[in-house]
């Protein structure tokens, strides 16, 4: 069981790495160096450049250095709370993340409570109803749910809303707490808000898990140990939730892994059509305008936030499956 | 309960008796088959999986005639066109056949001072079929301008809107036409560029085993835990503003089959380790087979329709990613033409609101999804001719 | 045989109506049939099939795979799965409180009574103990559960019951094997852990499907031991059902020969085995190697395969793999079971002429 936690904990650990190498290949990626467009930038908005500062910011970066020199400064910086400064909006990238992050994170993790809650029961009950009209609706619901991608379908609710409910049902929050300091009532406002990015971010999901748990949990239902368990005089419910469910659930679980990646992918065009407070619209403006370090760390942190999500999904796989746990017995 | 149980060997102890064979003409049909045979009727008795084959197919043909169905130059902007609404094609007048449409008048809203256009009942625009209209080469070959519809001696795009107009003027129903080749196509690039990467570590993970395996895997483990949309997004970003239309297409496609091997990758190396155990293979190895030809003629085979079945699955995708792209701005740019491209006009509500025929082009995508996955359903199904 | 003090009504020579009245039967089946309705038609998986259990007996139940044997015992419990169904016939059950017997083919098969006989009354062993057990419970998880399912016990009292069962089937060390997982223990252990959990309840009916098919020879002779031991203390009736004559041999005191759905024959196991009256019964008999046979003699076997079940012969169902196939009478009509002596019954135009017309199908 240790060595399983330690395993995917080193393995979270390269995968930060590979994706920090990523982040950065994006802000060297476009042409020209950034301290270049750093300085062209200020110098366009008026401030006097001396050569020093230029030659300063230079030596900051290692831009003379090899490529891999220039890796790990960035590092050495971030390491120390430095993640640069956004070119666009002048101001230390980490003040503009702050909020949006934490907003994200919200967006996302009801997304994927949502989609576990209901892909679980509906699983569940289309296997155990194999063939009944639920069973068919809900298999209809969940392939339109898979054909749709979440962003079209944000835009189809949002124009619904707008036309039929005369409602603008984007954002994550009422425009009285918009710009208002964090508060009860601003969290409870944010509380109201979140089901329906929730539910259009896990709709697809939603959709996969539920064809998923459904065929095992369809597998399961053939094995003998259910007819022991009918032979005892169980009921049914009791019997279905505590043997079949319980063996279905191992490889239910472990998709759980990827979902959060998918969540957070989707979730930055959705917030985009639903004008969502995160991070987002965020990362799409500083990709467009080439703002590198405000862009490269937004995806150091996104890559770091799955994840951190997919850690705990598989810490919770352990936890779920004896196979796993048994290791140590072997 | 009734599982076969092997047939009971005869002696001359019984002989006396004649048992009925047991196998029928149908049996017989079976056991010769050969296995695309067995496929195919597995296949054709998924009737969904049937009729998503053709709706694609037919797509696909949309893409090769797409001129032909277009009426419109869709690349043609004119400002006093903008976002004209659907106009219908009424196909009778009064009690005779005769398709035509109504003339548009433009006039002002007078509170709004938008532009409005009013169909006139009185100003009927015949219709014909090949109809002359915009130039263009049909599959590249020869030069012509008949189209699938058209206007008697006027022009099209002054006429005829079945799905209106963008903010540009362009027609819409013409641009989905044309947006099918892209959309279409780069998933089926995207496809390819992942299947070649797919089988090829899939194939060296499975067969090789050992460190590269875990290496490999440890890759796909990692490369399928990063968010996909902001590694696009930065990537695609990082694209040269001045790239052409075939140069971002092409990159588009390197871009999703970074990640879309993966999938494959998987397959072909679970397929790869089951087969290694097989006795065939074992039998081909002690016959003195060379390697490759084991690979290529024996286990390649056995598994290519697995890999026909994964590979639609993984389409749709491909065709979301790049609908997603486009959608923001990142993906294929005007003056290419895809799905996602058109839906770009759809991002503000505003316009959406009150133009809700920007969002036209959501309906194919979603069409074109939901039938991969049911013919790939299908198809994975139909893989397993024996199971 | 063991264990038959109560009734020995085929060691002398009673009568019929006799030995019902002294000894009524614990469990009555009386024509039942469980169809399975597939898209291909229905499967006559049981097909009019009629016995009887007696107090304290053993009921052995015969016939090669897909006769419907296992259906027969999961009829009784109701836990046919989709798409099967009882269609006709009754189980006449006598419960334990001594009221009028109960017909099980009638109850809800998911209601409270048939629950509290499940397990309680009734209780089911199984062919594959590798796969009765989920694995994801400790085995003593599984049988605690089975007792305070039945009895109004506490959990403690419940563990240490268990741990009593384990040591009766002679589980060593029962105290720790109770928290160990199925797929810890031998194939032997398991099969007796299933019986032990089948026992948990004192059940009147012990149905033991194959229960030593999936063991080796040694272990299997050991299952079989233990089974008639807790039957001579228990006073439990038996129905064990198997393809194998030589387990039949041993435990059985009466038999019913089952084939393709149907009871062909049915007897004391004395009378079965030194006068099998219907041809199947006779060459599955001639089947059986034998210590005494001539060397380097072929066994017999029975030609051909059981069929297809959905196309079942017309007539006789054996009639295509019948040693005394009479054209023009077996390939037309279906013989009833009829009793050919004072004990035994035969289903077969041996011993009775066909009576109905010639059906069709």
């Amino acid at each position: 069981m240790l060595t399983y936690t330690i395993r995917r904990f080193l393995l979270a650990l390269l995968t930060i790495w590979a994706i920090s190498v990523l982040a950065f290949a994006i802000i060297q990626l476009p042409p020209g160096d950034y301290v270049t467009a750093y300085i062209a930038q200020l110098a366009s908005s008026g401030v006097d450049v001396t050569p020093e500062f230029a030659e300063n910011l230079r030596q900051q970066y290692g831009l003379d250095s090899p490529i891999w020199v220039q890796y790990l400064k960035w590092m050495e910086q971030i390491s120390r709370g430095n993640f640069g400064r956004s070119l666009e909006w002048r101001a230390p990238v980490l003040d503009m993340i702050g909020d949006r992050l934490w907003l994200t994170m919200a967006v996302s993790v009801s997304a994927v409570l949502f989609t576990w809650g209901l892909a679980l029961p509906i699983g569940i009950y289309s296997a155990v109803r194999q063939y009944s009209i639920a069973d068919y609706i809900f298999t209809f619901i969940g392939f339109i749910g898979l054909a749709v991608p979440s962003f079209l379908l944000a835009l189809i609710l949002l124009y619904l809303g707008f036309r039929y409910f005369d409602a603008n049902i984007g954002g994550l929050f009422s425009p009285e707490y918009q710009l208002a300091d964090w508060s009860l009532g601003k969290v409870w406002d944010l509380i109201k808000h979140l089901p329906l990015p929730a539910i259009i971010l896990g709709m697809a999901g939603t959709a996969q898990l539920i064809r998923i748990m459904r065929a095992n949990l369809l597998d399961e239902l053939r094995k003998p140990y259910v007819i022991t368990a009918r032979a005892k005089g169980m009921s049914e419910f009791r019997l279905i939730l505590k043997y079949p469910v319980r063996a279905a659930l191992n490889p239910f679980v472990s998709t759980l892994g990827y979902l959060f990646p998918f969540i957070i992918s989707g979730s930055i065009i959705v917030a985009l059509v639903l004008s969502l407070p995160t991070i987002g619209p965020l990362l799409l403006r500083s990709l467009v305008a080439q703002d590198i370090f405000l862009a490269g760390t937004i995806v150091l942190f996104l890559g770091i936030m799955t994840v951190f999500g997919t850690f705990i999904s598989d810490i919770l796989l352990m936890w779920v499956d004896p196979r796993i746990r048994f290791e140590r017995r072997e | 309960m009734t599982q076969a149980k092997p047939p009971v060997k005869r002696s001359a102890f019984d002989s006396q008796f004649d048992p009925a064979p047991s196998t029928t003409a149908a049996e017989e049909r079976v056991s010769v088959a050969t296995q695309w045979q067995l496929m195919w009727w597995r296949f054709r008795k998924h009737r969904l999986a049937m009729i998503s084959g053709i709706v694609i197919a037919a797509f696909y043909l949309v893409a090769i005639g797409a001129d032909f169905l277009a009426y419109a130059d869709p690349h043609k902007t004119e400002a006093f066109r903008s976002l004209i609404a659907p106009q219908p094609i009424h196909f009778f007048d009064e009690g005779r056949f005769s398709p035509h449409v109504f003339g548009l008048v433009g006039k002002r809203d007078p509170r709004t001072f938008k532009r409005v256009y009013e169909p006139d009942p009185e100003q009927k625009i015949p219709l014909r079929l090949f109809a002359e209209g915009y130039e263009y080469k049909f599959l590249g070959l020869f030069k012509t301008n008949r189209h699938l519809i058209g206007v008697d001696g006027g022009l099209a795009e002054e006429a005829i809107f079945l799905l209106g107009t963008d903010q540009l003027g362009r027609d819409l129903w013409s641009r989905m036409m044309i947006a099918c080749r892209l959309s279409l196509t780069i998933g089926l690039a995207g496809v390819t560029l992942s299947l070649v990467l797919g089988v090829l570590l899939g194939g060296i993970s499975g067969l090789y085993g050992g460190a590269i395996d875990t290496l490999i895997q440890r890759v796909i483990e990692i490369l399928r835990s990063i968010p996909t949309i902001p590694l696009w997004m930065g990537l695609a970003a990082a694209m040269p503003r001045d790239w052409g239309v075939v140069q971002v297409y092409f990159a588009i496609t390197v871009i999703l089959s970074l990640i879309g091997w993966t999938d494959l990758a998987r397959v072909v190396r679970g397929r790869f380790l089951a087969l290694r155990e097989e006795d065939f293979v074992l039998a081909a190895e002690l016959a003195g087979v060379s390697q490759m030809r084991i690979i290529l003629r024996h286990m390649v085979p056995s598994f290519l329709s697995h890999i026909i079945a994964a590979t639609t699955l993984a389409l749709p995708n491909m065709i979301i990613s790049e609908t997603a792209l486009s959608f923001l701005g990142l993906g294929l740019r005007p003056p290419a033409v895809s799905w996602g491209v058109l839906l770009q006009d759809a991002q503000n509500i505003q316009t959406v609101a009150i133009s809700p025929w920007l969002l036209s082009a959501a309906l194919p995508v979603i069409v074109v999804i939901l039938a991969f996955n049911f013919l790939g359903d299908g198809l994975r199904d139909a893989a397993d001719p024996y199971g | 045989m063991a264990g038959g003090m109560l009734c020995r009504p085929y060691n002398r020579p009673v009568k019929g109506e006799m030995y019902a009245m002294n000894c009524a039967p614990i469990l009555s089946v009386n024509n039942l049939k469980t169809y399975f309705f597939t898209d291909e038609g229905a499967v006559r998986a049981v097909d009019g099939a009629s016995f009887a259990v007696h107090p304290g007996k053993t009921l052995g139940i015969v016939g090669e795979s897909g006769c419907g044997k296992s259906v027969t015992a999961l009829s009784i419990l109701r836990i046919v799965d989709d798409p099967g169904r009882i269609v006709e016939g009754e189980i006449m059950f006598r419960r334990a409180d001594g009221g009028e017997p109960v017909d099980l083919a009638k109850l809800d098969a998911k209601g409270g009574e048939i629950r509290a006989i499940r397990g309680g009354e009734i209780a089911l062993v199984f062919q594959e103990p590798m796969t009765s057990f989920s694995p994801h419970y400790t085995i003593g998880n599984q049988i605690v559960e089975t007792i305070q399912l039945h009895q109004d016990v506490g959990k403690a009292e419940a563990r240490t019951r268990t741990i009593e069962l384990l040591r009766m089937v002679g589980i060593p060390r029962p105290e720790r094997r109770i928290d160990e997982y199925p797929f810890e223990l031998s194939g032997g252990l398991r099969q007796r852990v299933m019986i032990a959990m089948a026992l948990s309840c004192n059940p009147r009916i012990l149905i033991a499907d194959e229960p030593t098919t999936a063991l080796d020879v040694t272990t299997q002779a050991q299952i079989l031991d233990l089974l008639r031991e807790i039957q001579e203390r228990t006073q439990m009736s038996v129905i064990i059902i198997t393809h194998d004559m030589g387990v039949i041999a041993e435990m059985a005191d009466d038999v019913i020969v089952m084939y393709l759905g149907r009871v062909v024959e049915s007897g004391p196991v004395d009378e079965i085995f030194h006068r099998p009256q219907h041809p199947y019964t006779q060459a599955l008999l001639r089947s059986i190697p034998s210590i005494f046979a001539e060397p380097r003699t072929k066994l017999p076997t029975i030609a051909g395969s059981i069929p297809h079940p959905h196309n079942r012969p017309a007539g006789c169902p054996f009639h295509p793999r019948c040693a005394d196939f009479m054209p023009g009478k077996c390939d037309r009509h279906e013989p009833q079971l009829r009793p050919v002596s004072a004990s035994q019954m035969a289903s077969c135009f041996l011993y009775h002429e066909p009576a109905e017309a010639p059906q069709q199908s």
